[in-house]
């Protein structure tokens, strides 16, 4: 065998130490979403649940789009903790696309109402402007989070993995701000939303792929030629 | 050929997602004992062979999990003929072929706490290896882009720096300034000769010519002059 083969498994069986194998993906995701639940009730001790509950009764595109948020969260959640594997196919990020695509159309659907739900109204440009800064603001510690999970694994796609977990984050993050969201669907309000998800993905595709890429594991010294 | 190899294998990569997107599939997982091939099965001896090795690769997986080195050490060493052939069925030339191997050494370590070895090691190993040979197989190809393998140009490529007119030039200027100090009176050549050509102090100079400081000075001074506006005049 080849010298360098030599030096780079001996360098490799030095650096060893005992680890502990990972849980399932769906396991992991169950417990980032866990922590998301204890943020909603924490939230939930703040908002007017009432009220919410009132605004979901009123329309069935809201109970879809709130249904797709949460699906769209979990998937790319579950999603992402698979893409950390370095044996898992690539395509688990489409997972998350049919649960979006429902939030994304029911969100849209809200528009084509003639009718504005009791209780509230449409926002202003200035007050969407609330709605960007809770989900950038809420996505930030979610994604921090669930990166900090996704480092424990070892992802051949860093910055595909990122940014699902940007996307469960965001999504999680939309789902939340119904505690606080006494507006209608409104054009400009879902464009607020789809914008601040974007910014979410973006920085967790260029930001967390990198913060991915350098994992937990140290370098590994192999000694110079002839050094034995 | 390779070029060709490249751009398959690049494609295929970028492509499977779309081309194949009900193929979110698990690597396979081992059940040694539920396929049982038939007697006098042409495929018997093969299949039972590839099974073993790789219960026997999962196990050392599994015990280096536990830190144990020698078991990882055999591991590492056993798969090493694996990933090469593998690497070079992906279309990898011979020449890269120890970069994938050592990038997947290097990722097998890295990422060894994510196997399970309920999993075939060797479906893992494999989706390992072909996701790295592609990396290299990109590298190449960004770098067939950038850069020209040329070694003749290279060495025949002139170095600006060198000015080889440089040299007449200065041949020039000293035989000019030779003739110049020779058209001066004796005590101004002398001045320069010592003060400057071969840089004495003024003491030094005033013992070896027997002239004072005031009288050296004096003649470099004039002597310079006349060289400068000699130099002036193009003469």
């Amino acid at each position: 065998m080849d010298d360098s083969y030599d030096r780079l498994i001996g360098a490799l069986a030095a650096d060893l130490r005992p680890v502990r194998r990972l849980p399932p993906p769906a396991l992991r995701a169950l417990f980032w979403l866990t922590l998301v639940a204890a943020v909603a009730a924490a939230l939930a001790t703040f908002a007017d649940v009432a009220a919410m509950w009132h605004r979901l009764a009123a329309s069935r595109d809201m109970w879809l789009a709130v249904l797709g948020s949460i699906a769209t969260a979990a998937t790319a959640a579950f999603a992402a903790f698979e893409l950390s594997l370095p044996d898992r196919s690539r395509a688990w990020a489409l997972l998350p696309l049919p649960a979006a695509a429902l939030w994304v159309g029911a969100s849209g659907l809200g528009c084509m109402r003639a009718y504005v739900l009791p209780g509230t109204h449409v926002a202003a440009i200035g007050e969407t402007r609330d709605c960007l800064l809770f989900i950038i603001g809420l996505s930030v510690p979610l994604s921090a989070a669930l990166i900090l999970m996704l480092r424990r694994a070892y992802s051949l796609a860093p910055p595909l993995t990122a940014a699902m977990a940007g996307l469960a984050s965001a999504a999680a993050a939309a789902t939340l701000l119904n505690f606080f969201h006494p507006f209608d669907a409104a054009a400009t309000d879902l464009a607020v939303h789809a914008v601040a998800v974007v910014i979410v993905v973006a920085a967790a595709w260029a930001l967390g792929g990198r913060t991915l890429r350098n994992s937990f594991a140290g370098p590994v010294t192999v000694p110079p030629a002839g050094s034995n | 050929m390779a070029q060709a190899n490249v751009i398959s294998a690049l494609k295929h990569e970028a492509l499977r997602p779309f081309l194949f997107p009900c193929s979110i599939s698990f690597s396979p997982v081992i059940v040694p004992s539920a396929v049982k091939p038939r007697p006098g099965h042409a495929m018997k001896s093969v299949e039972q062979t590839r099974t073993e090795s790789d219960t026997r690769r999962s196990a050392l997986m599994a015990a280096a999990q536990m830190g144990d080195r020698t078991a990882y050490e055999t591991l590492l060493r056993d798969c090493v003929p694996f990933i090469a052939s593998l690497a070079r069925r992906q279309g990898v030339p011979s020449d890269r072929t120890d970069d994938v191997v050592q990038e997947v050494l290097l990722t097998v370590h890295r990422a060894r706490a994510t196997y399970d070895p309920r999993r075939s090691f060797d479906a893992w190993l494999r989706v390992i290896v072909e996701r790295r040979a592609i990396d290299i197989l990109r590298q190449m190809r960004r770098r067939g882009e950038r850069e020209v393998h040329a070694p003749l140009a290279y060495e025949s490529h002139a170095d600006e720096a060198v000015d080889l007119s440089a040299g007449i030039e200065h041949k020039e200027r000293a035989k000019w300034i030779g003739a110049a100090l020779a058209e001066l009176p004796q005590r101004q050549r002398e001045a320069v000769h010592h003060l400057v050509l071969e840089e004495k102090s003024l003491g030094d100079a005033a013992v070896l010519t027997g002239r004072s400081k005031g009288s050296l000075k004096v003649n470099l001074h004039r002597a310079l002059t006349a060289l400068r506006l000699k130099m002036h005049r193009g003469d």
